[in-house]
């Protein structure tokens, strides 16, 4: 036995003992617990996976029969195999860096020991759903993500727009977690079991299907609560409010790891969807559309984090549109080195609002580079990565990605390539504005502490050198599909387009700051429209939200509520004075109606004895 | 001769009996209470209740009806008020009333068969040798228990009636 | 004139002398008149017993009319007492102005 449990544990006894006992736990003690159970979990995992070696098949280990009942037997099972391996190393890992540097950003803040609490309880869940063994503990992580998201982007309680933003977001996840349920309903009915293994085996026996059939429904199913948890179309629209909470959870959740568990499942279940290929190509086609739309957004917006929240959407798009040609492979590998430079985005841009103290808005920036000259080369390297400069992390697996479409569908290569100009160009956008030009803002900037920085140095190398890491191969045993051959004029075709975006930011936001301004303008109704991030909050508002809360108001709540039970209930006491009532009458105090009672009643036991027969 | 006494004795009751009802002064009504007490006296010693009739005298008539008239002397109680009865009442009351007598005086008539018949001296085990006798063995509970309650009665009645004690 | 009396005669007398009474019980409106409405019904009923005596030939009727005797007379002295009470609580004999356990 490897002991695979106490990869969750570590982090949940740092949960059970800093929100249990924190309050009264120094801030040092706090620091110790939280980010020595992360790193001992980091730890273990590296021990674990050395022991086991190659892992050419998965390793199971089954802790007790969790729910046993008629037909249905689950298993509480943690499995290993390469993908977990993968998914565990990125967790462990940057979870750990980010852990580290939140000692320094929130070092100022209230609720210290909460926050770092809310962490671990995260990072317990994150493992669970990794090293789940069946759909069942796998949700269980989910759901537990889920609400550990929610509970961390309303981290600032007092304000209303957290609450909003945290309510959004479980609410949201709540309509794909609807999805994933009745996924898992089908997946029990038709092959009696949810293990992965038993489920996987089975699917592999069963035909393609060509037309709409169970495998379909199930794989579409997946994807629903794939998009709610991976913030894709329609389900996206929680993940840019979620930036209300502090910058780490926004780099270790919603860039890093949670986001990314949509992703995971969806490689998980790669049998299903090499036996749909309807459903696969649904995936695609969510995942290219998402990428395009979100980059289009990510273009227009001021506010760092919100530019970094778009892109993330639009680098999840890029993952499902990997999975959804079968290049599952390649989208794990993105996973791992989105998790580098997108975690690495966010804490820099931490690290820019720390700085600043507070202040969020690229308008209200500019010209950094000499102040925090730290942040600005860590986050010139995670800008070189996404923007897919050759021979970073992101080149690689983007490329990895883009070459695998191309084999599927040309056009769908062609929109990708188009929208990788625009991710580098909102980028590089946002890296000038903050960090070039002369100084808009009225703010007196500081480089962040060291404990801050040195996990920036980490992960920028990553960035860098993070591509070497040759995950596709790695992943060979599982999903068996070869990885491509490199086709060198594609990839000049996707670099130049990258290179296009960094030029084109560099020519709007350095050279002739005025062109921005007079395109938005000419495009007038169409810039504001995607700057609205294309109405879709107004419009599931009205169509949604609106119905339901004012139906819920007069139909359940004053109708049924107010009138029927609490009429029902009232009604009993009412009914029940009025009856009171006219008995009550008889209590006339009229001694002479009394006496006549008495007499009536008399005659009348009298006559029932005399109908019933007579004394004896 | 044991009808014509039955007879006589029958209807001073009854009489006396409508009297009480209709007199609007409580005095009448007692000495005419009185009265039926005293038909029905005779009426047990003809059915031969010795013992039972002369009680009946010395305790109900005797004693009781005399406390009734003391109270009434006390409280120097008046005749009632009138009041206008409704047509109502006499109309449809005194018709119902003799309708049910008489029905119920048939109900009787057939149940009871004509053979049952008292003579004056049929039965002479109502002797006060015979009541004690049965009296103090096989009723000797009941009546130490009705001692009891009299005890209670006479206590209540004297702390009901008694003078505030200021 | 019978020389025998039918047992039925005293049963009907019995009745009807208890109709009187129940009747006066109702109607009458003086809280001693009414006393004694309920003390003729006691006497009608000690009438039916001594008449079932007489006819089974036991003494136990007897009994049970001097229970029935007994006990009217305790009730007579309490009620009695308590007709003074009320008289001089409210200074008054009739039944319907003492009405004021009413809801």
């Amino acid at each position: 036995m490897h002991q695979l449990w106490l990869i969750p544990v570590f982090p949940l006894a740092g949960f059970l003992i800093n929100g249990l006992a924190g309050r009264r736990l120094s801030k040092t003690v706090t620091n110790v617990i939280a980010i020595g159970s992360v790193l001992l979990s980091f730890l273990w995992v590296v021990k674990t996976l050395m022991a086991l070696g190659p892992l050419e098949e998965a390793y199971v280990e089954h802790y007790f029969n969790w729910i046993s009942s008629g037909p249905l037997n689950i298993g509480f099972d943690f499995a290993v195999d390469r993908l977990t391996a993968v998914m565990l190393l990125v967790v462990t890992g940057i979870g750990s860096l980010i852990h580290i540097y939140a000692i320094g950003y929130m070092s100022h803040e209230g609720g210290y020991y909460r926050f770092f609490a809310y962490l671990n309880l995260f990072m317990f869940f994150m493992l669970t759903l990794v090293l789940g063994a069946n759909f069942l503990v796998l949700f269980v992580g989910w759901e537990g993500v889920g609400l550990c998201s929610y509970l961390l982007i309303g981290f600032y309680f007092l304000k209303k727009s957290a609450n909003d933003a945290g309510k959004k977001a479980f609410v949201v996840n709540r309509v794909g977690d609807f999805g994933f349920s009745l996924a898992m309903f089908l997946l029990f009915v038709h092959f009696g079991s949810l293990d992965f293994k038993t489920v996987f085996s089975k699917v592999a026996e069963m035909p393609q299907e060509t037309s709409f059939g169970l495998l379909t429904g199930i794989g579409i199913l997946l994807m629903v609560g794939a998009a709610g948890k991976s913030a894709q179309i329609p389900l996206y629209v929680w993940l840019p409010d979620a930036m209300e909470g502090p910058t780490p959870v926004s780099a270790l959740i919603h860039a890093a790891t949670m986001v990314t568990a949509g992703v995971y499942m969806v490689a998980r279940s790669f049998v299903i969807y090499e036996h749909a290929p309807i459903a696969r190509e649904i995936v695609a086609i969510i995942g290219l559309l998402t990428a395009v739309m979100a980059a289009t957004i990510g273009m227009t917006q001021f506010d760092i984090k919100k530019v970094y929240a778009y892109s993330t959407v639009s680098q999840l798009g890029y993952m499902f549109l990997a999975c959804g040609v079968g290049s599952y492979a390649s989208g794990v590998y993105h996973i791992m080195t989105h998790a580098f430079f997108k975690a690495l985005l966010f804490l820099g841009a931490g690290s820019v609002i720390h700085a600043l103290s507070g202040e969020q808005d690229l308008r209200q920036m500019g010209g950094l580079r000499s102040k925090i000259p730290m942040t600005f080369l860590t986050l010139l390297c995670a800008s070189l990565a996404i923007a897919g400069f050759p021979f970073t992390s992101g080149f690689m697996s983007k490329d990895a990605i883009l070459l695998a479409v191309h084999e599927h569908s040309p056009l769908m290569f062609w929109i990708g390539v188009i929208t990788s100009a625009m991710t580098a160009f909102y980028v590089w956008r946002a890296l000038f504005l903050c960090f070039f030009g002369k100084e808009r803002g009225h703010h007196h900037p500081h480089e962040s502490p060291l404990v801050m920085l040195m996990p920036l140095g980490v992960l920028a190398l990553l960035s860098l050198a993070g591509g070497y890491f040759n995950i596709p191969h790695w992943l060979e045993p599982i999903f068996g599909r070869p990885h491509e051959e490199h086709d060198t004029a594609l990839v000049a075709v996707s670099v130049g387009a990258g290179l296009l975006g960094i030029f084109l930011a560099w020519l709007f936001y350095v050279v002739k700051p005025g062109i921005p301004d007079s395109i938005a303008n000419a495009l007038g109704s169409v810039y504001r429209l995607v700057y609205n991030k294309y109405l879709v909050d107004e419009l599931y508002d009205a169509t949604i939200v609106h119905p339901i809360r004012d139906g819920s108001t007069t139909v359940l709540w004053k109708g049924v509520d107010v009138g029927v039970i609490d009429g029902v209930a009232n009604g009993v006491g009412t009914t029940a004075r009025g009856i009171g009532g006219i008995l009550r009458r008889m209590q006339s105090g009229n001694i002479r109606a009394y006496a006549a009672w008495v007499l009536a009643g008399a005659v009348l036991v009298l006559g029932a004895i005399t109908v019933m027969g007579g004394a004896k | 001769m044991d009808g014509l006494i039955f007879l006589t004795c029958a209807f001073i009751a009854v009489a006396c009996a409508t009297n009480l009802v209709l007199q609007t002064h409580p005095i009448s009504s007692a000495i005419s209470l009185v009265g039926v007490m005293v038909s029905l006296a005779v009426l047990y010693l003809l059915l031969g209740g010795e013992f039972i009739g002369f009680a009946q005298l010395i305790v109900y008539a005797g004693a009781i009806m005399v406390l009734f008239v003391f109270v009434i002397m006390l409280l120097n109680a008046g005749a009632e008020r009138q009041y206008k009865r409704s047509v109502w009442v006499t109309v449809l009351g005194v018709p119902l009333l003799f309708g049910f007598l008489g029905l119920v005086a048939y109900f009787i008539q057939s149940r009871v068969p004509a053979t049952d018949t008292v003579k004056f001296g049929a039965w002479t085990g109502g002797s006060a040798r015979d009541f004690g006798r049965v009296l103090f063995s096989t009723y000797l509970l009941p009546f130490e228990v009705t001692s009891i309650l009299i005890l209670i009665a006479i206590v209540g009645a004297i702390v009901l009636a008694q003078k505030e004690i200021d | 004139m019978p020389a025998t009396v039918p047992l039925a005669w005293f049963l009907i007398l019995s009745a009807v002398l208890f109709s009187i009474g129940a009747a006066g019980f109702l109607l009458r409106r003086s809280i001693l008149t009414v006393f004694m409405c309920i003390e003729l019904m006691l006497n009608a009923v000690n009438l039916s017993f001594i008449s079932f005596a007489h006819r089974w030939k036991a003494v136990d009727g007897h009994i049970f009319s001097f229970f029935v005797m007994v006990v009217a007379a305790a009730e007579a002295a309490v009620g009695l007492a308590i007709i003074l009470t009320v008289f001089k609580n409210r200074n008054t004999l009739e039944i319907d102005e003492v009405s004021s356990l009413k809801l």
